[in-house]
């Protein structure tokens, strides 16, 4: 299975880009995982941990995120944060 | 001619100007890079925000419950210019070339009958403006307390500049800034950031079926004060690299003159000093044949 595309993106800087196997996302509206191949979703997020999933069944890895939206569309998965840490 | 004593303090001045010129050079040189860096970093992040603006405001519809960042007011009486301009000097033209091109926005605006009110960023803009448009300043926004404006400090702009046209104090918002070219080259931008201008080109990529969540409305709420901070963020980058880019250039210039200038004071030095000693031998030599 295709692994899906996912971008990080801060005023800053770009900071993650990378191609993996899932994504959680903490939505407005409750969290969601993004694998590849989502249908095309827009939604603000929580100031949460995004939990990232470079592989299937591999141990997750979080960063959490302050202020923001994601996007979904046909080249993957793009979190526009206002700040990271 | 000048004696000798003052061509002397005249040259070592010269050269004592020209070391601070060319410490300035450097200095901007380091930070031009930094600032370059930094302007770049932010583009990916601005790109992708104007690209969901551009479908999100091409999918909602316009009435009067609209936020008046995306509709305006509804008029168009009252503009705001918002004039970022750097903290600090020895830049060349670059603060004066930003403010010209406010000035002759506010002319024209001024001869259209309408308002015009200035919303200075930046030390340096502001007496210039002061003179000319003593009582149209809505206020002015420091940012030389920050050593580098950020992104808490759009942030800051931009609530401000929400709550004025929240209370109706203007309609329309124009952004003035040194959009980096390159480190020869700065060029003054207008950009309108409220209402929000959105392209054609934008609007016509848009389609497919996408889940909102929340809403579109409520999406776009909370995105539009984002965007118009993202928007001001950029323009304080671009000013960043443009202020040091502009700094290098003028230093460079001003160290090569003054290199100029010391040649050439050396030389008229050195002529005087030989004809002083040409004097002075042909007075002695006088003095001995008259013996």
């Amino acid at each position: 299975m295709a692994n899906l595309h996912f971008e990080l993106v801060t005023p800053e800087k770009l900071v993650r880009s990378d191609d993996v196997f899932m994504v959680v996302v903490p939505g407005t509206e409750g969290d969601f995982g993004v694998l590849a191949n989502h249908a095309p979703v827009m939604s603000t997020i929580r100031d949460a941990d995004l939990v990232i999933y470079a592989s299937e069944g591999g141990s997750p890895e979080t960063i959490s995120v302050q202020g923001g939206f994601a996007e979904v569309n046909e080249n993957g998965l793009t979190i526009l944060a206002e700040a990271v840490s | 001619m000048a004696n000798l004593k003052e061509l002397k303090d005249r040259i070592g001045s010269v050269k004592s100007t020209q070391k601070i010129t060319k410490a300035k050079q450097m200095v901007a040189a380091a930070k031009l890079r930094r600032a370059q860096m930094a302007a770049e970093a932010a583009r990916p992040y601005a790109e992708q925000m104007e690209k969901v603006m551009g479908n999100l405001a091409s999918k909602v519809t316009i009435d009067e419950n609209s936020s008046k960042l995306l509709a305006g007011t509804g008029k168009n009486d009252t503009h705001l210019l918002v004039v970022a301009t750097s903290d600090r000097g020895l830049c060349g033209a670059f603060n004066a070339n930003i403010v010209k091109e406010a000035k002759v926005k506010a002319e024209a605006l001024l001869a259209e009958g309408k308002t015009v009110l200035f919303y200075m960023v930046g030390r340096k803009g502001l007496p210039i403006i002061k003179r000319q448009y003593p009582n149209q300043i809505l206020k002015h926004f420091d940012t030389s307390a920050a050593k580098t404006p950020g992104f808490e400090e759009a942030k800051a702009i931009a609530a401000d500049l929400t709550a004025l046209v929240e209370e109706s104090k203007f309609d329309v918002a124009h952004l003035f800034y040194g959009k980096f070219k390159s480190a020869l080259v700065q060029e003054p931008t207008v950009q309108q950031i409220i209402p929000i201008a959105v392209q054609d080109g934008a609007v016509a990529e848009a389609g497919g079926a996408v889940d909102y969540e929340p809403d579109e409305e409520e999406i776009l709420a909370e995105l539009l004060p984002r965007n118009l901070t993202t928007q001001l963020f950029g323009a304080l980058l671009e000013n960043m690299a443009s202020e040091q880019g502009a700094s290098m250039t003028a230093m460079d210039n001003a160290t090569r003159n003054a290199g100029d200038l010391i040649d050439s004071l050396t030389i008229v030095y050195n002529r005087s000093r030989q004809a002083a000693i040409t004097t002075e031998l042909i007075e002695i030599i006088a003095g001995a044949e008259a013996l």
